[in-house]
């Protein structure tokens, strides 16, 4: 098959002072009619870059400097902007990751695809109208003609998504560009969108671009692979080729982190429970001034578990499904409804503030965003300090005790007196960790801890976790929407939708042979289920 | 739309009830009353009988609950009371005055609201070039200036040295202008006393404009809608713009008080016949019943004005209508 699009020897130059010279480094990519073509990497790999190259939609501070776009034969690398806006949207497509802000809050959905016919063609508003229905029926949102004048904040994210799609086919262009369009969607929704683009694919012979970081999406979706590394394609084949077969040692290595689906052979743990969850609920009650338009979310219904000393409870779900409320009943962030929250048979739910200052450091919490959840405006060491301080450490004892855990937790111990943003994500993640650890507490709660992290950088943080737990004898609540994180670290888990445990078990046993048609379909719909790689 | 609507109208009474209040209050702390302000324009004198049956006749020998009742009461009949001083209902007074503020603050917000628009926009698309340092830099000599001082500056600028415009007033007294002209008379009055008050409006919002221009464009959206091909001049004007919008039409909620606050000053320097002013008198002639009756339409103005931004923030943006209107 002949190349759609080809891109010959591209160098995009970052501006002076960044970490390295060339966001893109001499990229040769050839794109074929009707295929898909997926870019792996990590972030900063200049995948995402390339894509904007293409469309020529680079930041400001960063320039095309060398090499040829070549679309339909026409070399857009050269071309003017005029020639550029004629092209993006009609000929070349785009997919976004996030479909909560791709779209523009303001407008209704039906107008901003219908946009797409008003730029590029002379349609009559009726026609674009019964266009862009037709096309909200392609990508199969429930009831189009509502879609049509809903607002984005009134659709799902999985419907916003696909309404992205319907927009970027809208003038079935040639080439469609999908940067991680499913990274932040959930795993069920993932396999949706998946299965959508794939048929819509096929059906159109576009020729597809996408971008991810992941691998179960690449065995997925995948009919020839580049992975990239720092700005280079380190490796280019056909899809099963790379998978099984890597040649270069980077994509070995990405691929090897990749955690299989099956659970490691059960480690013992003790019997007894350090922490037991018995009947909890939190539910949300909102607007209400008066009674009028009052809004019940019951986030939380019901729920007891146990953590067994020593061990890790998994508890996994998608968004929406309760789990980090009831992170924050177990830490009392929030207060729960009711129910019990017995730490060594303490009741947590019921203590007074003061109670709850004094028993807060035997159980600490490690968040989601290692961006957000650092102070950015304090040095790392005095982070991790705080804690111990406020519980009457001297100073000085404090700070050693820091440099130490640096160490624990695999920093550079002379690192204390940096900034969060001296330190990449994964780093960053560490040095959360150590700020829960240094309160010495026996339970740790860490709610979606590598999310938002790299593979290769999960699987480091991963391992940290689970090293940390041998070696300081933790109890570990692990909370993640990824199966595959779960089925890593943890013994027990327990799967939430709706605010209720729809299953519970050892981890073996309910991946294995998983009860609940939930737990099932939440199985079947991880992306490369089927792809084992060997390690 | 409708049961936000008046839920806002609801919520406005207490914060009403309490500016009352507090200002009677407030005003009883300062020494001397309408009796003591008449006495001394009658020149003085010490006929405390005299004085004795005013304050019976003014109502102001009671104690100071009772005339708070008495004024809360008379107002729930929607009576604003007496002017001693002007020797007419306050109400007469106020509305005599009130179309004078109106005009120059309709005035002033459209001038600053559009231009502020306009020059942030324009700073926006061209940071950091030369339009952008020039819009900003002049922004912040108007925002630094006072007001009073400008107003100064342009009346012996206009008026005086160019002669371009009438120094103050609201219309020439006199030239006996019908229809037109009249209208065109009263808008030339009006032209400096607007720039006045508004040039500060106008570098406020656009700064604040500028700014929220530049975080919209940053956002993903507005890359979509680049993807999608649109130009950049549209991408400005249906992507950015209304999003951008939304802080500055808080903003005019919120300032629409300080406005009446700034137009005291304005009025006096362009002797213009309005609330302002009267306020200012009022005061001086501890004329309580007028200054009540101003704080009480000035808080109707800046509830009205706040109510017409909550509505038009609904309008522009579909979350809030969705939040609270149900």
């Amino acid at each position: 098959m002949s190349a759609i699009l080809s891109i010959e020897g591209l160098t995009v130059a970052l501006p002076k002072g960044a970490d390295r010279p060339h966001a893109l480094d001499d990229v040769t990519l050839e794109l074929r009619a009707g295929e898909i073509l997926c870019v792996v990497g990590e972030s900063g790999s200049g995948k995402s870059m390339t894509a904007s190259a293409i469309l020529r939609l680079l930041p400001d501070n960063v320039a095309l400097t060398s090499g040829r776009i070549l679309f339909e034969g026409k070399d857009l690398a050269a071309a003017n902007e005029a020639e550029m806006r004629a092209i993006r949207g009609a000929g070349i497509a785009m997919i976004f990751q996030e479909p909560m802000t791709a779209l523009n809050p303001l407008r209704p959905v039906g107008d901003q695809i219908g946009e797409m016919f008003s730029i590029h063609t002379d349609l009559s508003s009726a026609e674009i109208e019964a266009r862009t229905l037709a096309l909200l029926e392609d990508v199969r949102i429930p009831d189009p003609r509502l879609a049509l004048r809903a607002y984005p904040h009134e659709l799902s994210g999985g419907q916003r998504q696909r309404a992205m799609i319907a927009m970027a086919l809208a003038l079935s262009p040639r080439v469609l560009i999908a940067d991680e369009p499913t990274t932040a969607l959930d795993v069920t929704t993932q396999a949706q969108i998946l299965s959508l683009i794939r048929d819509l694919q096929r059906r159109l012979g576009t020729a597809v671009l996408f971008i991810t970081h992941d691998f179960g999406v690449v065995a997925e979706i995948a009919d020839r692979v580049a992975v990239m590394q720092h700005g280079v394609v380190v490796e280019e084949g056909e899809a099963a080729a790379v998978l099984n077969a890597p040649q270069h040692a980077y994509t070995k290595a990405l691929i090897s982190a990749v955690p299989p689906l099956a659970a490691p052979p059960p480690r013992p743990f003790s019997a007894e429970a350090i922490l037991k969850l018995e009947g909890i609920s939190k539910t949300y009650r909102t607007g209400g001034f008066l009674g009028r338009n009052k809004r019940v979310t019951r986030a939380v219904r019901d729920v007891s578990l146990a953590l067994p000393r020593g061990g890790t409870l998994g508890i996994v779900g998608e968004s929406g499904s309760g789990k980090s409320t009831l992170a924050r009943c177990i830490m009392r962030l929030i207060k729960p409804d009711t129910g019990a929250i017995r730490l060594d048979g303490t009741d947590l739910a019921t203590q007074s503030p003061a109670q709850h200052r004094a028993s807060a450091r035997r159980m600490q919490m490690v968040f989601q965003d290692p961006y957000a959840s650092l102070n950015p405006r304090r040095r790392v060491g005095e982070l991790v300090a705080q804690g111990p301080i406020i519980h009457g450490t001297p100073r000085d004892t404090a700070m050693a005790r820091a440099r130490e855990l640096f160490a624990l937790v695999g920093l550079d111990p002379a690192a204390t007196d940096r900034y969060p943003h001296e330190f990449s994500g994964g780093q960053r993640q560490r040095i959360g960790i150590a700020r829960a650890l240094a309160l010495e507490p026996e339970v740790l709660v860490a709610d979606e801890p590598v999310s938002a992290l790299d593979v290769s950088v999960q699987a480091q943080v991963l391992k940290l976790l689970a090293k940390l737990r041998e070696r300081l004898g933790l109890s570990i609540i692990l909370i993640t929407h990824d199966l595959r994180v779960a089925v890593q670290v943890c013994d027990l888990v327990a799967v939430m939708k709706d605010g209720e445990v729809v299953e519970s078990g050892p981890i073996g046993r309910v991946f294995e042979a998983p009860e609940h048609p939930y737990t099932q379909s939440l199985l079947a719909a991880v992306p490369g289920r089927g792809f084992h790689p060997a390690h | 739309m409708l049961t936000l609507a008046g839920r806002r109208l609801a919520a406005s009474i207490p914060s009403l009830l309490i500016i009352l209040v507090g200002m009677f209050l407030l005003l009883q702390l300062a020494p001397g009353d309408t009796v003591d302000a008449l006495m001394a324009q009658m020149g003085g004198g010490g006929d405390a009988q005299l004085t004795a049956e005013l304050r019976a006749f003014y109502g102001l020998d009671l104690s100071v609950p009772a005339r708070l009742l008495n004024y809360l009461w008379r107002l729930v009949q929607l009576d604003l009371g007496f002017s001693s001083i002007y020797g007419k209902p306050v109400a007469t007074v106020i509305l005599e005055r009130l179309p004078a503020t109106l005009c120059l603050m309709t005035a002033s917000l459209s001038f600053a609201f559009f231009f502020g628009l306009l020059f942030g926009v324009i700073a926006a698309r061209r940071v950091n070039g030369w339009q952008d340092t020039v819009i900003s830099t002049l922004g912040l000599v108007f925002y630094a200036t006072p007001s009073f001082w400008f107003g100064l500056m342009a009346i012996v600028l206009f008026s005086v040295h160019l002669q371009w415009l009438p120094a103050g007033g609201m219309e020439s007294i006199g030239e006996g202008f019908t229809g037109i002209h009249r209208v065109l008379d009263i808008a030339s009055h009006f032209v400096l006393p607007t720039l006045t008050l508004g040039l500060i409006f106008l570098a406020i919002y656009l700064r604040i404009m500028r700014a929220s221009m530049l975080e919209v464009l940053t956002l993903d959206f507005v890359r979509t809608a680049r993807a999608k091909g649109l130009d950049e001049t549209r991408v400005i004007t249906r992507h950015v713009l209304r999003n951008a919008m939304l802080p500055m039409v808080t903003l005019i909620g919120l300032q629409a008080g300080t406005m009446l606050g700034g137009s005291v000053v304005v009025e006096s320097v362009f002797s213009l016949p309005g609330l302002g002013r009267l306020a200012y008198e009022a005061v001086v002639q501890r004329d309580l019943n007028t200054l009540l009756g101003i704080v009480f339409i000035s808080a109707l103005l800046v509830i009205l004005v706040n109510f017409c931004v909550d509505l038009l923030y609904a309008r522009l943006d579909p979350r809030i209508a969705k939040e609270t209107g149900g």
